[in-house]
């Protein structure tokens, strides 16, 4: 720190004023309202209203899906993040840094490319769509073809997490248990995976929620067949365009504390494990 | 030499690779393939229609008028969060995070029961003559919702490695506030901002789910390029479908690179101050 400050001016104090509610003035009308208003409009009619909306078949349906698709798709995403992660970490090779922006590509496509690709290889008119038609396999408009959308989408969460972790941690730890006689799997469930296991609880939080939450990908693929291929999100969007605005809004409380749920833990990890989640400047360890 | 120490490189590479094969560059090699099936005439065609080039002028011109304003209300919201101290402010700090963790589909139904014509906010401004919601305002208003907490994280750290002493010497200098900010601070932070910006617009241009429920979704007027693509593709207008896919999926690649060569760029001024 600098030498000692002089006593602002009022003027400035003033200032400062102005500048802090014009700040939290922008946050709470632009992102706590509308957080807000999810829960006004679902208890709009009462709480019995709200009840009987998320008892609904249909939603309870549609929760089991969304529950399904992300524990298929995150713990699929889980693996392949930890395995990329050592792969780029630890060793060098030709073509790394592509990798590493192939890993990142599914952040900057638009949700509805991500379902449009899927559409393309396994629908009606897609490449394997007629071999799957012979064999009564369907993957568009059924959980499978939501499941590969929502594994697109979640793609990167892990792995973005890990990879720069684990550069900055070094191998130092790793090799040393080689060198005292650790096999391949002994070192990774003695050494690296505990190293890692905040950062890597950080990812699948992320990457959960995203998965719970996806809207465009599962939309192209669902078809939005009632209690069948309806996640959460899109059981909100049909309720809402049938003007259900208290079905619609009592489902979407379920995904805002699902939101918010998300937030309290991953401030949580920050506060507690900053160290261990963050990387650290090479050499800080 | 050193390397080979540590075991399972062809393991976690190859299965690595063979997983982002099959996710990812399989899908993407069928679109790109199924979009040169309707050829130079048909994408021009195509790209030529007056609403596709509607749609894809609100999509573009939308995120970047959105990524401005998030240039500005982030740097409001990235400085206050970083120099003041004041009851609240870590709550403040955890909502930044909300878009990031909200389902699209609950903030694009919560942002039009705000700011519809009968809302919370819509209600009050349709009385001064201003509609956001079923409006191209609307699509802004999410497309600056889905983008803010880019640009106020990309700002926050190197905020905070900001050497003060800078400002200190150009206000013993006899600078005003303003000058300071505009001739010391605003320069030093330029990388970052428009590293912020890109980000920021790379995440609107391609959103979907909170911009398609405010929207309205009028043919055009406020009707977005993703949209389009869904409504082609319930047209089983495939190629078109892939066409207007793949356009997209170039300009974010562009982007993609463009935000690299920022982040290099704003990563080594960030060394430089320090």
């Amino acid at each position: 720190m600098s030498g000692p400050r002089r006593q602002p001016h009022w003027s400035r104090r003033i200032g400062h004023l102005l500048l802090m509610l014009a700040a939290t003035a922008f946050l709470t009308i632009f992102l706590a309202l509308p957080l807000a208003v999810v829960f006004v409009e679902a208890f709009r009619r009462g709480l019995h209203a709200y009840l009987s909306a998320i008892g609904q078949h249909e939603a309870l349906m549609a929760i089991r899906l969304t529950l399904l698709v992300a524990a298929i798709s995150v713990p699929l995403n889980v693996v392949f993040g930890v395995a990329a992660a050592w792969a780029i970490a630890r060793f060098e090779f030709r073509g790394k840094a592509l990798l590493g922006a192939f890993i990142d590509l599914p952040f900057s496509v638009s949700p509805v490319i991500s379902g449009l690709v899927y559409v393309l290889l396994f629908g009606a008119q897609g490449w394997f769509g007629h071999w799957l038609e012979l064999h009564d396999v369907k993957i568009i408009f059924a959980v499978p073809g939501l499941v590969l959308a929502t594994i697109f989408i979640t793609l990167p969460f892990v792995a973005r997490e890990l990879i720069p972790l684990m550069q900055s941690q070094g191998s130092d730890e790793e090799e040393a248990a080689r060198v005292l006689g650790a096999g391949g799997w002994q070192m990774f469930f003695r050494v690296t995976l505990p190293n890692i296991r905040w950062a890597l609880l950080y990812g699948v939080l992320l990457c959960n929620a995203r998965a719970m939450g996806e809207f465009g990908a599962v939309s192209v693929v669902s078809g939005h067949i009632r209690g069948l291929t309806t996640t959460m999100p899109l059981e909100v969007e049909m309720l809402y365009n049938e003007y259900d605005y208290v079905g619609a809004f009592a489902v979407a409380t379920l995904l805002a504390l699902l939101a918010l749920a998300t937030l309290a833990i991953k401030a949580l990890l920050e506060w507690r494990y900053g160290d261990e989640i963050a990387a650290h400047a090479p050499g800080g360890h | 030499m050193r390397r080979r120490i540590l075991p399972g490189f062809g393991l976690s590479l190859g299965y690595a690779l063979t997983y982002l094969g099959l996710i990812v560059l399989l899908p993407l090699v069928a679109l790109a393939w199924k979009a040169s099936g309707i050829g130079v005439a048909g994408m021009l065609h195509l790209l030529s229609s007056p609403r596709t080039l509607a749609a894809l002028k609100l999509s573009f011109g939308g995120a970047i008028l959105a990524a401005i304003i998030n240039v500005c209300f982030g740097l409001l919201v990235a400085w206050v969060l970083v120099r003041y101290r004041f009851p609240g402010r870590r709550l403040f700090d955890a909502l930044v995070d909300l878009p990031f963790a909200l389902p699209t589909a609950v903030a694009g139904i919560a942002l039009t029961a705000l700011y519809a014509p009968n809302g919370w906010l819509g209600h009050w401004l349709m009385q001064r003559g201003i509609q956001i919601a079923y409006a191209p305002a609307g699509v802004i208003l999410a497309m600056v919702f889905v983008g803010f907490p880019f640009v106020v994280r990309t700002l926050q750290p190197v905020l905070e490695s900001l050497d003060r002493d800078v400002e200190e010497a150009a206000e013993s200098l006899g600078a005003s506030h303003a000058q300071t900010f505009f001739r010391v601070i605003l320069p030093m932070l330029a990388p970052t901002l428009l590293t912020g910006f890109a980000l920021a617009l790379a995440r609107a241009v391609g959103e979907y789910g909170s911009v398609i429920f405010i929207a309205g979704n009028i043919p055009m007027r406020s009707e977005i390029a993703p949209l389009l693509i869904v409504e082609k593709l319930e047209e089983f207008d495939y190629a078109g479908a892939a066409a207007l896919g793949t356009v997209m999926l170039i300009a974010s690649f562009a982007l993609l690179i463009l935000i690299a060569v920022l982040q290099r760029w704003s990563n080594r001024w960030a060394e430089q101050l320090q």
